[in-house]
């Protein structure tokens, strides 16, 4: 309350002097007064009975007329005082989700977070990027006892947090797959039921699966409704779209996926991504995955983690880039 | 980038016609206007993409439910005049298979 009485006297004083002389000092005085006030979360009803107190205490004579005038003015205050009051709640109530957020980020990291595995004469490299502040792209890596890896690269469709706990979700199912049964298609299969039962209709994953099995050299894949990778022939020097049919995860129940086959010959790339790297935009213009692949042909006699790296570098050097959706790209190379 | 959408009824049919973008801000309008449609049984909802030239993943997923919801309110669903850009969308995630989808019609060579 002191605060208030200190202020009151304050505001009586420099209505007083306004009125006396007009001077913008005064003016300035007001200024700095209301800043106080909202600092303080004085409510405008409050500063209205200030100014009625203020004047009758300086013109006791004024006209009763004046004063019926003031106390209406204060009641048509009384409803911006309540939503003074609710913009506060919302200020502390948003201030709480964002660190809420950033929690559950960091636990998202946590959960998600898979390691690259070593794999004799594979060179691996991934660089994830997430455009807000937690990532709709998932990918995973498996080493199986055989020694094959297996390489999941996901985008979940409906994005933030509902995207991320969905992630999770994915992550959980595929963790309890019996590696027995872990073709490809079979794990799509499972997972597309998996997602079926669990999500909202309007949320949909789309995921490519591959498996590399050094023994044979081969690469084994299906793919959900995934954004197309691509295959790159070191003999002929040529990248070529790696094209696999199949619906996203979690629109039909019954999805039967079919299952591919790759050779891959020594110094052969596998490039697989998410659509946020097609999709960015520079200024009005789309980059192409043409222009993708021009970039990551110029960094090609780099190791793989430096390719990636390099590749995403060079988008966000543009100088209109904008990242609309979280990029994944991953970059498998046997080795020669 | 906004989007417009105008719906013409005829009959049992609905033609939904839009213009714009679809994307994570416009997509909650497309929603509103196109689930409803979908609701009535034997009702047929045309949506024509013809004026559509960007669409992103967040379209994608209400054209998803628009779909599941018309099988369940036994009523068609039918995208038509989809340009490039959009009918690859479409393509890659398999539901050209799963939703009537005609592509647009281009110097009328179809």
């Amino acid at each position: 309350m002191d605060t208030v009485n200190l202020d009151a006297a304050n505001y009586k004083d420099l209505l007083k002097r306004y009125i006396d002389t007009q001077d913008e000092q005064s003016l300035y005085g007001a200024e700095q007064i209301s800043k106080l006030f909202i600092k303080n979360n004085v409510p405008p009803e409050e500063i209205i009975n200030l100014h009625i107190q203020a004047l009758s205490e300086l013109y006791p004579n004024l006209s009763e007329k004046t004063g019926h005038s003031m106390n209406f003015l204060l009641e048509t205050m009384i409803s911006y005082g309540m939503a003074h009051q609710e913009y506060q709640t919302l200020r502390e109530k948003q201030l709480e989700l964002k660190t809420e957020i950033a929690v559950a980020a960091g636990m998202q990291e946590t959960l998600l977070a898979t390691t690259k595995p070593s794999i004799d004469g594979l060179d691996i490299g991934v660089i994830s990027v997430p455009a807000h502040q937690m990532n709709g792209d998932y990918h995973h890596f498996i080493k199986g006892r055989d020694g094959s890896l297996g390489v999941a690269i996901a985008d979940v469709i409906g994005k933030g947090v509902p995207a991320a706990l969905c992630m999770s979700m994915i992550k959980y199912s595929m963790d309890s797959l019996p590696e027995e049964s872990m073709s490809p298609k079979a794990i799509l299969e499972n997972l597309n039921r998996v997602v079926f039962r669990n999500v909202d209709p309007s949320m949909f994953i789309t995921m490519f699966y591959a498996q590399f099995i050094p023994s044979e050299q081969k690469l084994r894949y299906s793919s959900a409704g995934h954004e197309p990778g691509f295959y790159y022939r070191k003999k002929e020097d040529t990248f070529e779209e790696i094209e696999a049919k199949g619906l996203v995860l979690g629109v039909s129940s019954d999805a039967n996926y079919e299952r591919y086959e790759q050779r891959v010959e020594k110094g052969d790339m596998v490039i697989l991504l998410t659509d946020g790297v097609t999709e960015c935009r520079d200024g009005d213009r789309f980059i192409e995955s043409e222009e993708v692949l021009e970039v990551i042909k110029g960094y090609a006699h780099l190791p793989a983690q430096d390719i990636v790296d390099h590749v995403y570098k060079h988008f966000e050097r543009l100088q209109n880039f904008q990242l609309r959706d979280d990029f994944t790209l991953i970059i498998l190379r046997r080795e020669v | 980038m906004n989007l417009a959408i105008e719906v013409t009824e005829e009959n049992i049919k609905s033609i939904v016609s839009l213009s714009g973008e679809i994307d994570a801000y416009t997509a909650p309008q497309l929603k509103e206007a196109l689930l409803p449609l979908t609701k009535a049984d034997g009702q047929i909802v045309e949506v024509d993409l013809e004026n559509v030239n960007y669409m992103d993943s967040t379209g994608l997923g209400i054209f998803i439910s628009a779909l599941k919801s018309s099988k369940e309110n036994n009523s068609h669903l039918k995208l038509i005049n989809l340009q490039d850009r959009v009918y690859r969308l479409f393509k890659i995630t398999g539901l050209i298979e799963i939703i009537d989808i005609k592509a647009a019609i281009r110097g009328g060579s179809e």
